[in-house]
């Protein structure tokens, strides 16, 4: 019996007439209620009802975790390794996870004090945004962007102002667009690079070009890098491993996309100790600590899972040429995506919004894909498509995608 | 190896009915080249055959498949070659391998039964000269062939949609 039935039954009501809340006021908080519904809500529950869809609306790998990886998940439950671990998380984890920051991405991080293992990227955007943000200060988001960004800044008193990386910028941010927003109360610019929505990336002549900027401001940096492994063009280049950038930024990666991980919620923050120390206060008492057999699936993972994880990268990189050939064959115009696993194409031409696009397509071919304009202004006029289905739906969709466009 | 023609061959072990035009497409590689590639491959006996992976089980057709393990004394001259070609050349044998350990040839057998297949290890394979001794083993159930799993159905299981 669900909760509803036990509630509605009058033989045992569980809330009396004494003891219900009034009417006529809100008991939500101020600053949940701030927080926009998801614009696509009603999207996503149409999506529900409908069978034999193609999904390009999924944002993670269609990989399983690799086996190894879950076997040492498993081998820690069996073995009982299963309480609380330090609030920074296994030592063993940390020393690899600084190793390989080093070894990969030439970022320095003292396993001691600068690293913390978090409950996924997720948890360590608001970790990072409640650690330096004070209410008033102004954020300036990459945009488009993941869409907890905004809500995260919101939650913490900060104010989220989209910094516009459109498609003619290859979804890069640009000095001049950094220039123009930053204000005197602007605190810190949050990157996500390669970028969920656009596939965009940030070269090193991309980041020398903004980091005068930030460090003349005196402004801080939070970069997302969840999908820095899924790089296709060149290699991911990490803000922090410029000498300049070093100590105002706060570095967030994990183990979600590089090795199918997503539900085991695992990755980790860096920064200098003082924001690390202080990000630990936050952590020690929402979280605690990340999952411990989590953690240890990550060790197996950073050990043993390279090759699983260079398997997969093929994959999306054939994936990805064949894709955006096919969307710019039927006539989507769409960037080579140089990274993550995301199309984002232009359908202005077809004359609908993003949000009409989306709808029709999904209820006349069966194709669900993510309206750009959920992912912040200049999303406006783009759909996001996941290519993390087989190359088989990914033909189809493509097939699909174009039959709609001819019957507009 | 070429590393391109390695790309290749990996993508066509997990799919060999994509389309020269699409192969070309994910690897950056004109249609012509890839043809090209693919044909020297095949003419240098690289890439054998193209070919399916079947679930027998579910076609609800009677047949029967065995691992049968088989002793040999290798011959003087010929070691394993010579006897192992022989029975290479019988059609109810769809593998054959020579393998260390303590026997010499694996070989997988396939008939519509029991009787058919233990017929053929007595009759046709035990009886060979130099052939010491043979093991059948009756496949019960086949969990995964050439990297597919049979029980299992493919894909992972996820949300519709996420962000």
């Amino acid at each position: 019996m669900s909760y509803r039935e036990v509630k509605g039954s009058s033989a045992s009501p569980i809330v009396s007439e004494r003891g219900a809340l009034n009417p006529q006021k809100s008991y939500v908080s101020e600053r949940a209620a701030m927080i926009p519904p998801s614009g696509i809500r009603k999207f996503f529950d149409l999506l529900l009802t409908m069978n034999d869809v193609i999904s390009l609306g999924v944002g993670e790998p269609d990989f399983n975790t690799p086996w190894k990886v879950s076997v040492a998940g498993i081998d820690s439950i069996e073995r009982g390794a299963t309480a609380y671990t330090s609030n920074k998380g296994l030592e063993d984890l940390r020393d690899l996870v600084s190793l390989y920051l080093i070894s990969r991405y030439g970022t320095s991080y003292d396993p001691q004090n600068e690293i913390i293992i978090t409950g996924g990227v997720s948890e360590g955007l608001d970790l990072a945004v409640r650690t330096v943000v004070d209410p008033g200060d102004e954020v300036l988001v990459a945009d488009p962007c993941y869409v907890s960004y905004s809500p995260c800044v919101m939650l913490a008193g900060g104010v989220p102002v989209p910094l516009p990386c459109p498609a003619e910028d290859e979804f890069r941010v640009t000095p001049d667009a950094l220039m123009e927003r930053i204000t005197k109360k602007t605190k810190l610019v949050m990157l996500n690079y390669p970028n969920n929505p656009t596939g965009g990336v940030m070269k090193r002549e991309d980041l020398e070009a903004i980091s005068d900027i930030i460090v003349d401001h005196d402004l801080l940096l939070l970069s997302d890098e969840i999908y820095s492994e899924l790089t296709y063009e060149g290699s991911h280049v990490s803000p922090a491993s410029l000498d300049s950038l070093w100590e105002r930024t706060i570095t967030l990666n994990g183990f979600s996309k590089a090795y199918s991980m997503t539900g085991w919620r695992v990755g980790y923050f860096c920064a200098p100790p003082e924001i690390t120390s202080a990000a630990l206060k936050i952590h020690q008492y929402v979280m605690l600590c990340a999952p411990t057999m989590s953690q240890y699936a990550a060790i197996e993972a950073l050990k043993h899972g390279e090759d699983a994880k260079n398997r997969m990268v093929a994959e999306f990189k054939m994936r990805r040429n064949l894709f955006v050939a096919g969307l710019n064959r039927i006539g989507l115009p769409c960037h080579l995506p140089k990274g993550a696993f995301y199309a984002f194409p232009s359908i202005e031409s077809t004359g609908l919004s993003d949000v009409e696009f989306a709808e029709r397509l999904l209820v006349e071919k069966q194709v669900a894909v993510a309206p750009g304009s959920a992912f912040g202004p200049s999303g406006i006029g783009h759909i996001r498509c996941a290519y993390a289905v087989s190359r088989d739906d990914l033909g189809e969709a493509v097939k699909r995608i174009g039959e709609f466009i001819e019957s507009l | 190896m070429d590393e391109k023609n390695r790309e290749i061959l990996k993508v066509l072990e997990s799919d060999s009915r994509i389309g020269h035009a699409d192969l070309g497409t994910m690897l950056n590689l004109s249609q012509n080249e890839i043809k090209k590639r693919i044909s020297a491959m095949e003419k240098a006996g690289v890439i054998r055959k193209y070919t399916a992976i079947i679930d027998w089980k579910k076609t609800g057709e009677d047949a029967v498949t065995a691992v049968v393990e088989v002793k040999v004394s290798p011959e003087s001259e010929f070691g394993y070659d010579r006897i192992a070609d022989r029975i290479a050349r019988f059609p109810e044998v769809k593998s054959l391998r020579l393998v260390t350990g303590s026997y010499d040839l694996q070989l997988l057998v396939t008939g519509k039964t029991m009787q058919e297949v233990s017929e053929f290890v007595s009759g046709q394979i035990a009886s060979l000269e130099s052939i010491r001794g043979t093991v059948t083993h009756i496949v019960m159930k086949t969990y995964k062939e050439f990297g597919c799993e049979l029980q299992r159905s493919e894909g992972v299981e996820r949300l519709p949609y996420s962000f």
